[in-house]
């Protein structure tokens, strides 16, 4: 275990930092402060792209089917490696974003059927724990598939250069992150409360005996939700591993923010997620004017704060 | 006297002999197991005892190795107070993180115990004037203990394996006896039927605080111990991984027996050391491990030799399965 020890411990805190040097470009260059503020902001809400699309499948696994899945992370960053491998057949990023996380989806769905249905009855810490059996399976083959460097997917052509928005500079690549992620939260929003899956992964998550007894194949849909969480993180890896170089290893900071997004947020809630995204992407990047290296503490104190004050998160409904 | 004090006194008996044949690699090794044998026991008295899943016990771990670094490295060097400072620093930390973990239960604090684990992590990571950041600290040195009259040096392997064997033997004791306490019986309870628990008035949240502090006291002392076993240490103690090596290490070993977590580290050390000297693929084969023995043996090897007794001797015959899901 030494060799992977000594990877995670690596470079932690590389990732999400990006977006800092976007950051300073733009404060020398303009100048203004309000330019900074709103540079930061767009970087704050780049940042919530990534980890609400990570949080939202994490969070909507857990309302529906009471499972963490300790994976998450690790299937996040499969995203980039996938995308990578995808890009070695067909060399068109728009045929990657969507072909690799089918793929992985499509391997979030083997993982439920064969690991996870077994499970359905066991105490949960159970199944937590399994969950980590599979990070660990996942981060090796990880090495032996793709090696232990960073690595970043390039960019198409479309997404290259900034455009200017009311004065500021700012990356095309990071404008397209943030709308993929508004536009998926919305189409999540419209599946879950408009539609007729939808209102089965509702009744299934609110009462599962009540479902299956209305005739409802009950494991069908945790099937379907555990694959739809698993597409979801892995879309937004393939967006995130565009923007920044990632390594296996930083699955685990990505999922730790995605832990202190639905903690802040409220698991098993659509909009605990994205409020919780965005309070932490801004907390993360308004952070680097107070306290540069350690603007990661925000997002702990934010955490504690809730807990104490609101133990089921702001938007969370109680329950376990 | 009861037959499982007789079976400690064996295996105690056994620990006192064994190393006497063995070469110095393989007393090293042993010391190594007494220290994760302590640190899955302590991390067992959460898990196990008053079932909850932390998933930053090592945050604790490091916080006593890191306390007991520093301590040896400064002014004092004595080993029983780098013991003591680390142990009781590591209480003080895992009580202002368990006050916050313990507002929830099962899977929020696991996430929530990972989350401020991961922390400390980078705390001892990024303080680089006071931990040395990824360098960590080397040259931690082993002084020779003061008894009275005599002076023990402890630098020797294998009279710093006695030395980590009487305290680790006593530490146990202690863990022991604290799960048959009326604290540890109350525990129990608490794992057992929470909403009966809090019915009844008792207060659950501050039993839960102790349990937390408790094992967190016995990590540290397990950290506290490790950093002069290995003279160098690193921000890796303190990450996740570490943590989750307790969990495994439990698993294996089982749960809902006392002597599990100390089974278990035995079992993994000695198998992490025969197995990563064949292959590099450890990681793969332990996470292969950990999603079969969840699967099929939940309740560990301790757990089905348990279950084979009880079987044996015509007693309950149910799984090891449906004991350790009550356990948890």
């Amino acid at each position: 275990m030494d060799g992977l020890l000594a990877m995670i411990g690596m470079e932690q805190a590389g990732s999400l930092h990006g977006a800092m040097d976007v950051a300073a470009g733009a404060g020398s260059a303009g100048g203004i402060d309000w330019q900074l503020y709103a540079t930061l902001f767009l970087n704050g809400l780049s940042q919530a792209s990534h980890m609400f699309l990570v949080a939202v499948g994490l969070s909507l696994i857990f309302g529906v089917m009471r499972v963490l899945n300790l994976a998450h992370g690790a299937i996040h960053i499969a995203g980039v490696y996938v995308a990578l491998t995808v890009l070695s057949w067909w060399d068109n990023w728009w045929v990657a974003l969507l072909v690799a996380p089918l793929l992985v989806a499509a391997f979030g769905a083997g993982m439920e059927v064969a690991l996870l249905r077994p499970m359905y009855g066991r105490h949960p810490t159970y199944v937590l724990i399994l969950t980590f059996g599979v990070v660990l399976i996942l981060h090796d083959l990880f090495k032996i598939g793709w090696g232990v460097d960073y690595k970043i997917l390039p960019e198409p052509p479309a997404l290259r250069g900034a455009v200017e928005l009311f004065g500021i500079v700012y990356p095309v690549s990071y404008l397209f992150s943030i709308g993929a992620a508004v536009a998926l939260g919305a189409l999540l929003w419209m599946l879950l409360n408009h539609t007729r899956p939808g209102r089965i992964i509702r009744a299934c998550a609110e009462d599962r005996e009540m479902a299956a007894s209305l005739g409802i194949n009950v494991p069908l849909v945790y099937t379907a939700v555990f694959t739809l969480g698993t597409f979801l993180t892995a879309f937004g890896g393939v967006l995130m591993g565009t923007l920044m170089a990632t390594s296996a290893p930083e699955a685990l900071e990505t999922m730790l923010y995605a832990f202190a997004v639905v903690v802040i947020g409220g698991l098993g809630s659509l909009g605990g997620a994205a409020l919780g995204a965005l309070l932490v992407g801004q907390l993360n990047s308004f952070g680097l004017l107070a306290v540069p290296e350690w603007n990661m503490a925000f997002m702990f104190l934010a955490m504690a704060l809730v807990l104490v004050l609101r133990p089921r998160g702001l938007l969370g409904k109680g329950g376990a | 006297m009861d037959r499982s004090v007789v079976a400690w006194l064996v295996l105690l008996a056994a620990a006192a002999v064994l190393p006497l044949g063995l070469g110095e690699f393989h007393v090293h090794l042993l010391t190594e197991i007494l220290i994760l044998a302590l640190f899955a026991a302590a991390f067992n008295l959460l898990f196990g005892y008053t079932g909850l899943l932390s998933f930053g016990q090592a945050a604790y771990f490091a916080v006593g190795a890191y306390t007991s670094a520093l301590w040896l490295k400064g002014p004092w060097p004595s080993l029983p107070l780098a013991l003591a400072v680390g142990a009781l620093l590591a209480a003080a930390v895992a009580l202002v993180v368990g006050y916050l973990c313990v507002r929830r239960d099962e899977i929020y604090f696991a996430m929530v115990t990972l989350a401020f684990g991961q922390l400390i992590f980078v705390v001892i990571w990024r303080w680089r004037e006071v931990t040395g950041g990824s360098d960590g600290i080397g040259g931690i040195p082993r002084p020779p203990l003061h008894l009275g009259l005599a002076e023990v040096a402890l630098a020797p392997t294998l009279h710093f394996y006695y030395f980590a064997l009487a305290v680790v033997a006593a530490a146990l004791y202690v863990l022991w006896r604290i799960t048959r306490s009326p604290l540890g019986l109350t525990l129990q309870a608490v794992r057992d039927n929470a909403r009966r628990v809090d019915y009844l008035g008792v207060p659950m949240g501050r039993y839960r605080l102790a349990a937390f502090t408790v094992s967190g006291l016995f990590c540290g002392l397990a950290g506290a111990l490790f950093a002069p076993y290995q003279g160098t240490i690193t921000p890796d103690l303190s990450d996740w991984m570490r943590s989750a090596e307790a969990v495994m290490m439990t698993l294996l070993g089982g749960p809902q027996v006392f002597g599990g977590p100390v089974l278990g580290a035995a079992l993994m050390t000695l198998l992490k050391d025969f197995v990563a000297s064949e292959t590099e693929y450890w990681p793969l084969l332990v996470g292969t491990a950990v999603v079969l023995l969840v699967l099929f043996l939940p309740g560990g090897v301790g757990g089905a030799l348990w279950a084979m007794k009880k079987q044996g001797t015509g007693q309950e015959t149910a799984p090891a399965r449906a004991g350790a899901e009550e356990a948890v």
